[in-house]
């Protein structure tokens, strides 16, 4: 029998690395010595970062999706199904319609999920943009808004950590485009000591808040939201009223993690910050926001993640070691208005520094949009 | 409590979230009483992480200089 890599998730990592695989061990996969199992809940494979833009009506959903099989290379098995228990004693995924997927090799590849449940009456009162539902709901608010006081709350831990602050410069812009910004007190709440995790990126922002009026609020994690009043309140003890609400909902990693005892209280998975491998095992690998690393989830980290998972994992294929070590690169654009953009890099040893904004760099922002197609293939 | 029994986050070389938010979020999730211990390499954790627990209410313990990283402890007391 070949051996059986079973990837759990069909996000970018895990269809990055089912697709390396795929190229870089195509003869073992044709004759039957290598097996690739994709298991995954959904038939479409959703472009997140596109979202930001559905809420303003400057893309609509069906530019973000495609179905899941058409990224894929050939001999790949795509299972839909729910993964609902990972047994890794036994070495088998079992799914919800009730198959069993032994494996040599584990990917987990279950991503993070919002959670607005977990903060009191934030369901209720407020918004969000990181789901399809609720940026289509947040469009319709937004269109039918007349002014009043707009409060962006970010819940710990988050994806995309810079489109919290690339919504509120995009809802400034917007407002005045339409004009309606002297009707509007927009403000930012964040829950550290300032404007954003990344130092030169909220030292930036300080004044880019001053010549945008935007209010920032500082040391703000929501503990709850009372929707029949609209008022928010801070586990520091601050409270703000609020019009309408957009918020960042906490995040928690996927429920077959947490049903299956192999992530923290939060669902995310011991994962070794070099070797990507789930702490304790030597045959599962972690990618994206899956891991419990103290890295940006993001679909960048996820890429250069995905990159070293499926080297070492053809090295181990082929019954070498694998020899690549992940250096905690992480890679974001950041959106700093309708019109322009910035971007940052780093990694475990290297601090960001971002570059003056530009159109340029929103172009190319917009451009990626269009060419992300191509990095779940494993081509970008 | 002992040193081996606190709750270890290793925010070494996090820029983003950044150790302050890793404690964020683990705090949340510990039983009352528990020592967590933040390792981060970034100085400001030093300053930012004390602030921000005297200002929930929770228990600042100390700051330890290690080689090239600061162990800040703290409990969660509520």
């Amino acid at each position: 029998m070949g051996k059986r890599v079973v990837v759990v998730g069909g996000g970018v990592g895990g269809t990055i690395v089912a697709n390396h695989l795929a190229r870089k061990l195509g003869r073992e996969l044709e004759l039957g010595d290598l097996e690739i199992t994709m298991i995954s809940p959904d038939a479409q494979h959703f472009y997140q970062p596109g979202l930001l833009y559905v809420m303003f009506d400057l893309t609509r959903p069906e530019e973000l999706s495609r179905s899941q099989a058409s990224l894929l290379e050939p001999g790949i098995r795509l299972v839909q199904d729910w993964a609902d228990h990972i047994d890794k004693d036994k070495g088998e995924v079992r799914t919800r319609a009730g198959q069993t997927f032994p494996y040599d090799f584990l990917l987990l590849a279950t991503g993070s999920r919002p959670s607005p449940q977990l903060i009191p009456g934030l369901a209720e009162g407020g918004h969000l943009f990181y789901t399809l539902d609720g940026a289509l709901k947040l469009r319709e608010a937004l269109f039918n808004f007349q002014g009043g006081k707009v409060v962006v709350t970010v819940g710990v831990p988050h994806k995309c950590p810079v489109a919290p602050l690339e919504v509120t410069f995009m809802l400034d812009a917007w407002f005045r485009q339409r004009g309606l910004r002297d009707k509007v007190e927009l403000t930012y709440t964040y829950p550290i000591g300032r404007l954003h995790a990344l130092e030169p990126v909220a030292n930036w922002a300080v004044p880019q808040f001053a010549a945008r009026d935007i209010h920032g609020e500082t040391f703000f994690n929501l503990k709850e939201v009372d929707a029949k009043a609209r008022q928010l309140t801070s586990i520091e003890g601050t409270t703000l009223p609020y019009d309408l609400l957009i918020s960042v909902p906490p995040h928690q990693g996927a429920q077959v993690i947490i049903d299956s005892g192999v992530g923290d209280k939060g669902g995310w998975v011991p994962t070794g910050k070099h070797t990507l491998l789930m702490e304790g095992t030597d045959n599962v690998f972690v990618v994206g926001d899956t891991t419990n690393l103290p890295i940006s989830k993001a679909g960048s980290t996820a890429h250069f993640e995905a990159d070293v998972i499926a080297d070492n994992l053809a090295s181990r294929l082929q019954g070498y070691p694998g020899g690549r070590s992940y250096d905690g690169k992480v890679f974001c654009f950041v959106e700093t208005g309708l019109e322009q953009a910035t971007y940052v890099w780093f990694n475990f040893e290297t601090p960001p520094n971002p570059v003056p904004p530009s159109q340029a760099i929103h172009w190319f922002k917009l451009a990626y949009n269009k060419a992300y197609w191509l990095t779940p293939k494993g081509v970008l | 409590m002992a040193e081996g029994e606190a709750k270890v986050i290793d925010a070494r070389g996090s820029y983003c979230p950044g150790p302050l938010m890793e404690l964020i979020r683990a705090i949340q999730t510990e039983p009352v009483g528990t020592v967590l211990e933040v390792l981060s390499s970034d100085r400001a954790s030093s300053n930012d992480i004390p602030e921000w627990v005297k200002k929930v209410g929770q228990e600042y313990l100390e700051t330890v200089a290690e080689d090239g990283y600061w162990r800040v402890r703290v409990r969660r007391v509520k």
